[in-house]
């Protein structure tokens, strides 16, 4: 479980994040929405250490993240995967070396067991074929795969995934989203995912957190976000004239 | 003053908790063929000319009876040993393996490579930059010795089948007062040089924000911090050791 308090962050005096706190639990598809520029990303950056926040703490199984020393840092991070909004994926590296590379970074495994592991994470990803081919060689619905494949080549408890269906069309971005769904269901991960796209929500969405400037605005689970009586979240829902037409 | 002391900041993360000592070595390696080997076509282009044309300049110059006419040759491998070959080679270097560096870097930064190795607990900064300082370091002195070598060939060439020098003057000329010294000097200007160029650009290139457009503007400010500190550091070298 993953458990946020009081985060706040401010860039040169603008508040991004005003005092975030949110419980993502073990097993669930956690989703964070909102409009551009909410701080969504931000929110995202200090759970996963690359932003540090003003205030507040995040807690990885009872393990403040930001309030330990740099042994149980790395091993909390070394628990982590995240897919990155473009995938990340290293350019001089072939799609193969790419999953492999936490693998020779973090681990002592001996090669056939690298192997081993490589090939079943892109397999279970579906791309098994694409092994020896370079990330400017694939589409971007491959690249995000290679990206998942990469998160969960070490058997994470966490998995973070941001906006993992931009850029993608309609089909695709649903494949990606049962793909996370079932990796979730499948090895119990704890999965915290940034998106603004509306079906992700409405399929995948276990847990759901609305922010608006800054501030957690609704939680709550996909069955009851059309139900909502806050403005914003309303407006942030209905805004697609279909969905609109649909309400009404 | 705080970009400067950023970028002191910054070297002091390169020695911070690293990685496997095998995963150096081979990004070491990786290094030295990225920055030096392929760097021999254009330092050996350079470095002929400009021995070619010091030759000939030099004797154009030189018209007095009084003076040997094997003083050219003598002139053209000071010239090359003291300052053609290490500190052109490097500005030329600069302008190649600078501008390379921070647009890698630069392009790793906006496309979130980077923040990935970082969510992995790697030292990016130590990861990615440490090889390329140390490949610079090693390879920029043995480009420079190829460069000295080349230019004092391409002064012979260019004075020989020109007619302005004789073979027997020109290889009298480069061994006459010949001060061994001199050679050590040439080799540890491309070592700071070196370190010079690699890290400045690196610095420019890790902390690139934005999109294209501020890593070209990244790339640009690299080789320009890095001639202006080449040119500050040959002054201070030649003011220190000579």
């Amino acid at each position: 479980m993953i458990e946020i308090n009081n985060i706040y962050k401010a860039f040169n005096g603008k508040e991004v994040l005003k005092g975030i706190s949110a419980q993502f639990k073990k097993g669930e598809t956690n989703l964070i929405i909102g409009g551009s520029g909410t701080g969504k990303s931000v929110l995202l950056k200090c759970m996963i250490g690359l932003v540090k926040p003003d205030q507040g703490n995040v807690l990885y199984n009872g393990r403040d993240f930001y309030h330990c020393d740099k042994d149980m840092q790395q091993s909390i991070r070394r628990e982590m995967g995240v897919l990155f909004q473009g995938g990340a994926l290293f350019d001089s590296k072939t799609v193969e070396e790419n999953v492999r590379f936490p693998l020779d970074m973090l681990t002592s495994q001996s090669a056939e067991e690298k192997q081993e592991r490589v090939a079943f994470c892109l397999q279970r990803v579906g791309l098994e074929q694409a092994a020896k081919r370079m990330p400017s060689e694939i589409s971007g619905g491959m690249k995000k795969r290679v990206g998942i494949a990469r998160a969960i080549v070490m058997n994470p408890a966490y998995l973070f995934c941001d906006e993992p269906n931009s850029g993608l069309d309609p089909l695709t971005s649903v494949k990606i989203d049962e793909l996370i769904k079932e990796i979730t269901d499948e090895y119990q991960i704890t999965t915290i995912i940034i998106t603004h796209d509306m079906n992700s929500v409405m399929e995948i969405g276990e847990n759901i957190m609305f922010l608006y400037q800054g501030d957690k605005l609704w939680e709550g689970v996909n069955t009851d976000i059309t139900k909502t009586t806050v403005p914003e979240l309303k407006e942030f829902l209905f805004s697609n004239k279909l969905l609109r037409e649909m309400q009404e | 003053m705080s970009v400067i002391g950023k970028y002191f900041i910054f070297l002091g993360t390169l020695f911070g908790k690293g990685e496997k000592l095998s995963v150096y070595w081979r990004r070491l390696m990786e290094e030295c063929v990225g920055i030096g080997v392929s760097s021999i076509f254009i330092v050996a282009i350079v470095s002929t000319f400009i021995g070619a044309v010091s030759c000939i300049q030099t004797a154009y110059n030189l018209v007095s009876p009084i003076i040997p006419i094997s003083t050219v040759a003598l002139i053209v491998r000071d010239m090359e040993i003291l300052e053609l070959a290490p500190t052109i080679t490097c500005i030329v270097l600069a302008g190649k393996v600078g501008s390379n560096i921070a647009s890698e870097l630069g392009t790793m930064r906006i496309t979130e490579q980077i923040d990935a190795l970082e969510v992995m607990g790697i030292n990016s900064s130590s990861y990615l930059v440490l090889p390329k300082v140390v490949a610079a370091m090693l390879t920029f002195p043995m480009l420079v010795i190829f460069s000295a070598f080349l230019g004092i060939l391409g002064g012979y060439l260019a004075g020989t089948l020109t007619g302005v020098i004789t073979e027997r003057d020109y290889l009298y000329g480069i061994r006459d007062s010949f001060v061994p010294y001199n050679i050590f000097f040439m080799c540890v200007k491309p070592f700071v040089f070196g370190f010079l160029i690699a890290s400045i650009s690196s610095f420019k290139g890790f902390f690139t924000s934005g999109g294209a457009l501020e890593v070209g503007k990244a790339s640009t400010q690299a080789v320009t911090n890095s001639c202006i500190s080449i040119l500050i550091a040959d002054y201070l070298l030649a003011q220190l050791l000579l």
